[in-house]
């Protein structure tokens, strides 16, 4: 398995922690959002009602560091346990006119090969023993590479702050050996924290036992160490694609083609001065 | 033209977050780096070949206007007084970190070369800061399109094999159009041929990112976008035909030369505006990955 930790140069380090995020048994309750707001005192960012659902926050963001998305369709609810006839029969609904409502709780996926951290200038970004990926904020100077560079949209600047911000993990409560203010609110335990092949594990199990009873639309996303980033540290269990939840659906790292950026740039600039030589070969006498 | 492609989103909002980075603080400063850096280039040869005029024009040129890029980026900065913390680290993963280093030795020798040529004192040291600065300077005005490209941003990153093509062509066409405009027309054969060289480069590296990018060139051909790059291909065949016609007019030869600078500052805002508005609309992220998934399905 891929070890971030180990290779930033942690010679002895934790396991590597992340979160599994089971969005088939998440209510909507966005305790999550809350309870990572509390702990983090994060200010307030409180819009107008958006009308999308029952999502204010829109996405993640510097103030939003865990977002629930709710996602209203006209399709079949797929019902993963057939024994309990009372309420499977009410979830169903009306078979000839199909409703379901997905609901995920979304984070930053500290990337075995994040972005953010690469491209950031002031190594405010580092990576942790934990192998999570954390912006230090008495060391951000507000440059915004990390923005545009993470492919999931999550991290950003905070506007009258002028510093970027992302979920941290919960760093201070994992090494106080306590599990982040997310995992710990969630009701449902929609979102498991833990070492990150276990939650691998767990979650392979989770998707085969929906697929037996019947959720064919059970699918897990950033489990991969083979994808574009390494593999993510927080991964989902979804139930459809990934675009419909707001998640890209293959994400590549953007540094993955940085030696060729370096030797595109280098080959232009041995042109620009070829072309400056012929611009004076050619300039005539004076 | 590419037809819009089937796909879906969450409500329409973008995947990634769109750069934080303002108009005109960034553009300006990929502009300023770039006639910085070709103006230190061509600066080094008007030496070499004794065209003191045109010398020294490029040479405060080159000190300006990476003086001005610098000014643009900490101003950009969400904490300009922690500029400095650039220099805690040096990265090659981060092409901001490559740059502020490059930056930091460039515009001092820059400076140094212009100060001994306004001056004409210690000729030697600023023969020596010429040839610094001009060794440096191709790689200021190339490392800006590595800078945008490491990004998530569909339209810098396809675009990632000609944007330095693009850049210093363009840092190319903006020097040289300088030189037309500072310098008298019996020193300025080789700032308008490094023009024309500048604008042909620029037009073609357009052009061919444009056809190898699929449905994400739409970015470069959307709104802002599309109404700087059509005012910049104006302004550089205005520009470029008045150089070559105009060569022995000084008048005509400097409003092609203010045409020609003109011409890529605009070149710089449309890049700019393609990948803000690829950034904005979740189908040049989502249309070009499905794309990349069905063709490695299919391939297996």
């Amino acid at each position: 398995m891929t070890d971030p930790a180990a290779e930033a140069g942690y010679a002895e380090h934790p396991p590597r922690m992340g979160f599994f995020t089971d969005t088939s048994v998440c209510i909507g309750c966005k305790a999550c959002e809350v309870a990572c707001k509390e702990w983090n005192a994060i200010p307030d960012d409180g819009g107008p009602l958006t009308g999308m659902s029952y999502d204010n926050t829109v996405g993640l963001g510097a103030n939003t560091w865990r977002h629930v998305a709710f996602i209203e369709q006209r399709k079949p609810v797929a019902t993963p346990a057939p024994d309990l006839d009372v309420l499977a029969l009410a979830e169903q609904g009306d078979a000839a006119d199909p409703f379901r409502w997905l609901m995920a709780s979304d984070v930053c996926k500290h990337c075995t090969h994040a972005a953010c951290l690469d491209v950031c200038p002031t190594g405010s970004l580092f990576r942790t023993e934990f192998g999570t990926v954390v912006v230090q904020e008495d060391i951000c100077n507000g440059c915004g590479y990390c923005v545009p560079a993470c492919p999931y949209g999550v991290i950003d600047r905070r506007q009258d702050d002028g510093r970027a911000w992302k979920c941290t993990m919960c760093y201070d409560r994992l090494g106080a050996g306590q599990e982040p203010a997310c995992a710990k609110a969630c009701p449902t335990d929609s979102i498991q924290f833990g070492p990150l092949d276990q939650l691998r594990e767990r979650a392979a199990d989770r998707v085969e036992q929906l697929h037996e009873s019947g959720v064919a639309d059970a699918r897990l996303y950033g489990e991969n160490p083979a994808d574009g980033v390494g593999g993510d540290g927080a991964f989902f269990l979804l139930l459809d694609e990934p675009e419909v939840y707001g998640l890209p659906p293959d994400p590549v790292v953007t540094t993955h083609d940085l030696p060729s950026m370096w030797k595109h740039a280098g080959a232009a600039a041995l042109l620009g001065v070829a072309g400056a030589v012929a611009a004076f070969v050619f300039g005539g006498a004076r | 033209m590419v037809p819009d492609a089937e796909f879906t989103s969450y409500y329409g909002k973008p995947i990634i977050n769109p750069p934080v980075w303002a108009v005109p603080d960034i553009p300006g400063y990929l502009f300023l780096g770039g006639l910085a850096g070709m103006s230190s280039v061509l600066a080094a040869g008007a030496q070499l070949t004794r065209r003191p005029v045109l010398a020294k024009s490029a040479k405060l040129a080159a000190v300006g206007g990476g003086a001005l890029s610098v000014a643009a980026l900490v101003h950009d900065l969400g904490r300009p007084l922690r500029f400095l913390n650039m220099l805690r680290v040096f990265k090659v993963t981060s092409p901001m970190s490559v740059g502020s280093w490059l930056l930091s030795g460039y515009v001092p020798v820059a400076g140094a070369a212009a100060v001994s040529a306004v001056t004409g004192r210690a000729p030697r040291i600023g023969a020596l800061a010429t040839a610094g600065a001009a060794t440096v300077g191709p790689a200021i005005a190339a490392y800006t399109a590595t800078l945008l490209s490491d990004t998530a941003v569909p339209a810098w990153h396809e675009g990632f094999r000609e944007m330095p093509f693009l850049f210093v062509g363009s840092g190319a066409s903006a020097a040289g159009g300088l030189g037309l405009l500072a310098g008298p027309v019996t020193e300025s054969g080789p700032a308008r041929n490094l023009a024309l060289i500048g604008v042909c480069a620029e037009l073609l590296a357009l052009r061919r990112m444009r056809d190898r990018i699929g449905m994400v060139a739409q970015a470069y051909d959307t709104g802002k976008a599309r109404k700087y790059l059509r005012a910049s291909e104006v302004l550089s065949v205005l520009g470029a035909i008045g150089a070559v016609v105009g060569r022995r007019n000084r008048i005509v030869a400097a409003a092609s030369g203010a045409a020609l600078v003109a011409a890529s500052a605009t070149t710089r805002w449309g890049v700019f505006h393609a990948g803000m508005i690829s950034a904005e609309d979740p189908k040049y992220t989502v249309v070009p990955q499905r794309q990349r998934l069905r063709n490695r399905s299919e391939a297996r």
